[in-house]
């Protein structure tokens, strides 16, 4: 589904993400993990198009995009949900679904006939309000919702625009088991539709979704395989995980 | 929402009125200051498509406006008087000016890009000072109105009076289906949420410009009303403070709220020509903007949101 291959990103003299080669299969749900400063952040920004890479190539789906712009890449079935929720705040919750419906049915392009008489539009928006938890409050607007549904509308909007693949940066941020339960049920459900790249710092949330888990430290790949490979690598133990790791 | 409506119309219905109350009142001379009232809120409204919904604020909306209006003057000096060709060209040749603007403006944000509207504003405005051919520094006269045809005569003032008031129903009536369309949408997602916007898939730019060409085609009849409506065209109507007066007509109404273009041309206009006559300040009235000024600060501190903000929780 994503082929990532030898991407770079340097900025100035730091290099931020050096010769990353990353392959995401279809149908399953890849987590990436890595300490802050390990070029994450960076690698997101490339994959999903918001920043151009020095060198390398990345292909989704069978088509080159590394040229595309971040809006064309969403043509091709891409989304992403934010570390730091980033939804339209004034907007109800419907209305944010809504808006992410439309971003994929046909042209927006249209001036005259009212998006809210658009029955199609409210409907599907209903569907994913229900799906994320949120359907008693679709009407609130988005800033009047506490934290864990802000985060629940967050990965809403992503899944509201109908991808093949959604990279999910840190969807339990600032979550508190509670709500991280309702995400991981969350992620359980769209998954059989959907692939995932799941970047996430909660290491239970990693091991009890992840097919695969692919480690990032300092702006390399350091290993890629099952949990279990990933959970027993020496380097992995050293770099990252120590002591975290779950029995 | 009912009340909303019967609101509307009962302005709407006091618009038709107004000519004649003031007919046979013996105030005459208001018919005319009422449609200058309503060819500025076409303006204002036009920048508060760019502002309020866009969040582009344009500081040189002026260019557009100015650009309509010499575009029927020009138009007029060669001859050719019919408004159904001179409005039209000058919209086209505002939208033509707002296409190249916006191209080369909106790649920036925030005050780089009230900085540069503001440069290519005074560009334009320096082009129609040196236009000899056109009255350079002085502006130019025009003859007529331009002609509407079907035996309406344009210098009537109450028949002028129905023209624009024509006009600006259906830039208000075009504007609120804009706004509530697809593209409205997302033109204000874009606003309150611009890299999300790009996010789930919408060309931004692309948007954000069709969204200022919009507003300057706006602007450009709103200038060629003001041509005809004065029978005279200057730079003056290309200079900065004029985008100011725009700019400030839609902070005072409400930046963003449906209503606050006319209702902040209308308070402007009200409080300069009650002010700046000799009837409230006597002797004093040359002094008439420091008042306006006071009034204008008064507004913004007690009523942040303009004053269709106060009045109305959502819709307007």
């Amino acid at each position: 589904m994503l082929e990532v291959s030898k991407v770079s990103k340097r900025f100035g003299g730091v290099v931020a993400t050096d010769d990353v080669t990353l392959s995401v299969a279809k149908g399953e749900v890849h987590a990436l993990i890595g300490p802050n400063g390990a070029g994450k952040t960076t690698l997101i920004a490339q994959i999903a198009g918001s920043l151009p890479s020095d060198s390398g190539r990345i292909v989704f789906d069978g088509a080159d995009v590394t040229d595309a712009t971040q809006h064309e890449r969403v043509r091709f079935g891409f989304a992403r949900s934010y570390q730091v929720t980033s939804v339209f705040k004034r907007f109800t919750v419907l209305d944010n679904l809504a808006l992410a419906a439309q971003a994929r049915s046909g042209s927006s392009f249209s001036f005259w006939r009212p998006v809210a008489a658009e029955r199609a539009l409210i409907d599907e928006a209903r569907a994913y309000a229900e799906e994320i938890g949120l359907a008693r409050k679709e009407h609130f607007v988005a800033a009047t919702l506490a934290h864990g549904e802000q985060r629940a509308l967050e990965v809403g909007i992503a899944i509201a625009t109908r991808p093949k693949f959604v990279l999910l940066d840190e969807p339990m941020a600032g979550m508190g088991p509670e709500d991280s339960q309702r995400m991981i049920e969350l992620i359980e459900r769209i998954r059989a539709r959907v692939t995932v790249l799941l970047v996430e710092h909660d290491m239970d949330a990693v091991f009890r979704l992840a097919d695969r888990i692919s480690v990032l430290v300092n702006g390399r790949v350091i290993a890629s395989g099952m949990p279990a490979e990933v959970r027993a690598n020496e380097e992995v133990k050293r770099a990252y995980l120590g002591d975290e790791v779950p029995a | 929402m009912a009340r909303y409506r019967t609101l509307v119309a009962g302005a709407l219905l006091a618009a038709l009125a107004l000519p004649f109350v003031l007919r046979a009142t013996g105030h005459d001379f208001q018919i005319v200051f009422a449609a200058r009232i309503m060819i500025y809120a076409i303006a204002a409204a036009s920048l508060n498509l760019a502002i309020g919904y866009g969040g582009m604020i344009s500081f040189g909306h002026a260019a557009f406006f100015g650009g309509g209006a010499y575009m029927v003057g020009i138009l007029a000096a060669e001859g050719v008087h019919s408004a159904w060709l001179a409005w039209p060209a000058a919209v086209a040749v505002a939208a033509l000016a707002a296409l190249m603007v916006g191209a080369l403006s909106l790649a920036t944000r925030g005050v780089y890009f009230i900085m540069i509207t503001l440069a290519f504003a005074q560009m334009f405005y320096y082009v129609f000072v040196s236009l000899e051919a056109y009255g350079g520094d002085d502006g130019m006269s025009l003859a007529q109105r331009s002609g509407l045809g079907f035996g309406l005569d344009p210098s009537d003032d109450i028949t002028w009076y129905y023209v624009v008031l024509v006009l600006m129903v259906a830039v208000l009536y075009l504007l609120h289906r804009l706004i509530h369309s697809r593209f409205g949408r997302v033109i204000v997602a874009i606003r309150e949420n611009e890299s999300r916007a790009e996010a789930i898939g919408f060309p931004v730019y692309r948007y954000k410009l069709a969204c200022f060409v919009i507003s300057g085609a706006i602007a450009g009849l709103a200038g060629a009303l003001v041509a005809n409506h004065a029978n005279y065209v200057s730079p003056s109507l290309l200079h900065w403070m004029q985008s100011g007066t725009l700019m400030i007509m839609v902070i005072l109404g409400g930046v963003g709220r449906f209503w606050g273009a006319p209702i902040g041309a209308f308070v402007m206009l009200a409080l300069e020509e009650t002010l700046s006559g000799s009837g409230v300040l006597g002797a004093y009235s040359v002094h008439w903007q420091l008042p306006v000024g006071i009034i204008m600060l008064a507004i913004v501190m007690y009523a942040p949101r303009g004053i269709a903000g106060a009045f109305r929780g959502r819709n307007a």
